[in-house]
């Protein structure tokens, strides 16, 4: 039963959701309406548990005093530190929790993601190498597209900005389309395989 | 000549990749300071954005979905503000809400930028935050059936049935369109996915630019509207709109670090061949 | 006086400096920044979650005495579920635990169904039955164009048969059509990368310093 109930629960759940789209008929809705609101409390309460998780791990860390757990107090400090004050005293603007969220998560997330800028210079310049013909059309093609995007590019040549947005609307929208198309077709069938209980990898072991 | 030739590819080939950042830098930090402010054009997935907007009847209500993070705040941020500005400008009514916990802020920071500060709008009666909302997909089908269900109350803990933007408002066939600002997951393609293909309402997308490629399909098919794609879209959009915002003034700097990136691809390439092609894991 | 607004710059400025010495190599400033950023990041995830789900959908409905007891009764059951997900840190009981998973799960498998069944399947197909012989030239080019290129595309990705032959060649020209969209995706993923990085150096130059006129 450990593994039968909750299999009859996804099917249910599932079958539930595509029977909501093709009956819309009242009593369907206000019970579908009904499941919607249990599952954004359920899907809330996935993600506490995801937090405390990382909580639970790294407070074993520092128990066990292994690698880097210094850094790790000063996670579960931070984690502790905007819990309390979130939860104890809001999160509007003019609150120490909004302070927090805007000058110390703000500009340390921002930061993260430019430094990304700096390594695909260096990818570019260390690892994209024109090996094949394929290779040569993806490079040519990049080059187009990211000299042909920017005002540079149109001051080079007029039409430069016409040729990138052709690029984008025939060669590559064709392909984009079929990627769309196949993974469109992966995701049903692999949705079909959940609901049928054949994909059962979510359930974990006994 | 030759050997000098070869010890300076030698040299390139193995460069220390922190010179790579140095002129990376220097390149972004430059144009800002010293702009030249190239002249661009708009082009049509932008257009149709803001066609889109500029139709809309005054009184309209739509639908704004900030659904990213710090992380994606250059290219969006100019975005949501140029988005407020043209809809506040044409006096529709803004209901505002996010997919993502970080947008919630950034949303309400935007909303006071242009709605109070600049156009002296009123929270409840012009616009509101209805806040972020967890469950992604299943959030996007609730609104569908019943947003004040899904959204009791706003952000500031108003009961939204209470709220007078809100009323008559009940599901997006109260709504004149929905535009989404993107950073990720879920975003434009959740919103084309479960609320677009299924509740046919009109959907208008600005996002980054990575995601921005897989999108064109969907304006090709009118799933979307119209597509702001990353700080270049922004700009777009900002000339249109008629500000002058973080969007346009990156442009130089955009220009210049694409050329640093160009001239890179070719340098290296050149250095790659002449040394005999030789393939060896490097450490970029 | 100085202001919380002056302090909370200088506060973004130090930890902004801090991740980018990452640049020059791994050192304690940037461990320290990082863990600080994902402590902080969980706990502002959890405080949300709170304030914008557990109050306003669950707690204060469950408790206001307006609404009809037969209305809030059902309320229990997504809270009992959500609680059941935390039995995952309990061995003995944690297959409870799977019963929160499997209606997560099930929920977003039929929602995935539908959404990739009706926007990426039969949208994208439909808009794609483009007519190659039109007035302009340019549009029954493109039109030709988009059609060969979905399909030799969508043969490429057909690994049953060896790709050998015509249908060897055929997924040869999807290949083709599938390295511009990639080179495509690298250029505009460069544009990203970069306008990131033009953000973080406007807020440092202009905000902190104030020397970008």
């Amino acid at each position: 039963m450990r593994r039968e109930v909750p299999l009859i629960i996804c099917f249910l759940a599932g079958v539930f959701f595509i029977a909501s789209y093709f009956v819309p008929h009242y009593r369907v809705t206000n019970i579908s309406q009904m499941a919607n609101q249990w599952a954004i409390i359920v899907i809330a309460f996935a993600y506490v548990l995801g937090v405390a998780n990382i909580a639970r791990i790294n407070f074993h860390i520092i128990q066990r005093k292994d690698r880097d757990w210094a850094y790790k107090i000063i996670l579960v400090s931070g984690l502790v530190f905007m819990v309390l004050i979130g939860i104890g005293w809001g999160i509007k603007e003019g609150t120490v929790f909004y302070w927090f969220f805007y000058y110390t998560y703000y500009p340390m997330q921002a930061t993260m993601f430019s430094l990304l800028a700096f390594f695909i210079a260096s990818a570019a310049f260390r690892a994209f190498r024109v090996r094949t013909w394929e290779a040569a059309l993806l490079a040519v093609t990049a080059v187009l597209v990211m000299v042909g995007r920017v005002p540079i590019g149109e001051h080079i040549w007029k039409s430069f900005p016409d040729l990138t947005e052709w690029i984008m609307n025939v060669p590559q929208l064709a392909a984009k389309r079929a990627i769309m198309i196949g993974a469109a077709l992966g995701a049903i069938s692999t949705g079909l395989k959940v609901l049928t209980g054949l994909e059962r990898t979510y359930l974990g072991g006994e | 000549m030759k050997v000098t030739l070869i010890k300076i590819f030698k040299a390139l080939d193995t460069l220390d990749r922190r010179i790579i950042f140095v002129f990376i830098a220097l390149a972004v930090i430059i144009p800002l300071e010293f702009p030249v402010n190239f002249d661009f054009s708009v082009t049509a997935p932008v257009r149709g954005f803001y066609d889109t907007i500029d139709s809309l009847p005054s009184g309209s209500k739509v639908l704004v979905s900030c659904d990213y993070d710090p992380g994606s705040m250059p290219e969006l941020y100019p975005m949501n503000l140029s988005v407020l500005q043209q809809l506040f400008k044409k006096n529709v009514k803004v209901i505002c809400m996010q997919l993502w916990p970080a947008g919630s802020p950034i949303a309400e920071r935007a909303l006071n930028q242009v709605g109070i500060e600049e156009y002296h709008k009123k929270y409840g009666e012009d616009f509101v935050n209805l806040g972020f909302k967890e469950g992604r997909e299943v959030v996007m089908v609730s609104m569908g059936n019943n947003i004040p269900q899904t959204f009791p109350r706003d952000y500031h803990g108003n009961k939204v049935e209470e709220i007078p933007v809100m009323h008559g408002v009940t599901n997006f066939k109260d709504l004149a369109m929905i535009i989404n600002i993107s950073g990720g997951m879920p975003g434009t393609k959740e919103w084309v996915l479960q609320v677009q293909s299924r509740f046919h309402i009109r959907l208008a997308s600005g996002c980054t630019a990575v995601s921005a490629p897989e999108f064109y399909p969907y304006f090709q098919s009118g799933q979307l509207v119209g597509l702001l794609g990353g700080m270049k879209g922004a700009a777009e959009y900002e000339k249109l709109v008629g500000v002058q915002g973080l969007g346009r003034r990156g442009m130089d700097a955009q220009s210049v670090s694409h050329l640093v990136v160009f001239l890179f691809i070719i340098v290296g390439n050149i250095a790659y061949f002449a040394l005999g092609g030789k393939k060896k894991r490097l450490n970029v | 006086m100085i202001s919380t607004e002056l302090i909370g710059i200088w506060v973004s400025a130090v930890l902004t400096l801090l991740i980018f010495s990452f640049l020059y190599k791994d050192n304690p400033f940037y461990k320290f920044a990082e863990h600080l950023f994902v402590g902080i990041s969980a706990g502002y995830g959890v405080a949300l979650e709170y304030h914008n789900v557990f109050l306003p959908n669950l707690w204060r409905p469950l408790n206001d005495v307006s609404i009809p007891l037969a209305n809030r009764l059902p309320l229990l059951l997504p809270f009992v579920f959500g609680l059941l997900l935390f039995t995952r840190f309990f061995e003995k009981i944690s297959w409870l635990s799977r019963w929160s998973l499997a209606l997560i799960i099930g929920i977003f498998a039929g929602i995935a169904i539908i959404g990739y069944g009706s926007g990426d399947l039969v949208l994208q197909i439909h808009a794609n039955l483009l007519p190659i012989w039109t007035d302009k030239w340019l549009t029954s080019f493109n039109n030709l164009l988009l059609t060969v290129g979905l399909i030799t595309s969508l043969i490429y990705f057909f690994f049953s048969k060896e790709h050998k032959g015509a249908f060897g060649a055929t997924a040869r020209v999807g290949i083709w059509f599938l390295m511009i969209s990639f080179g495509a995706s690298f250029g505009y993923t460069v544009m990203s990368r970069m306008s990131l990085l033009i953000g973080r150096v406007y807020f440092l130059l202009g905000e902190w310093l104030g020397i970008l006129k």
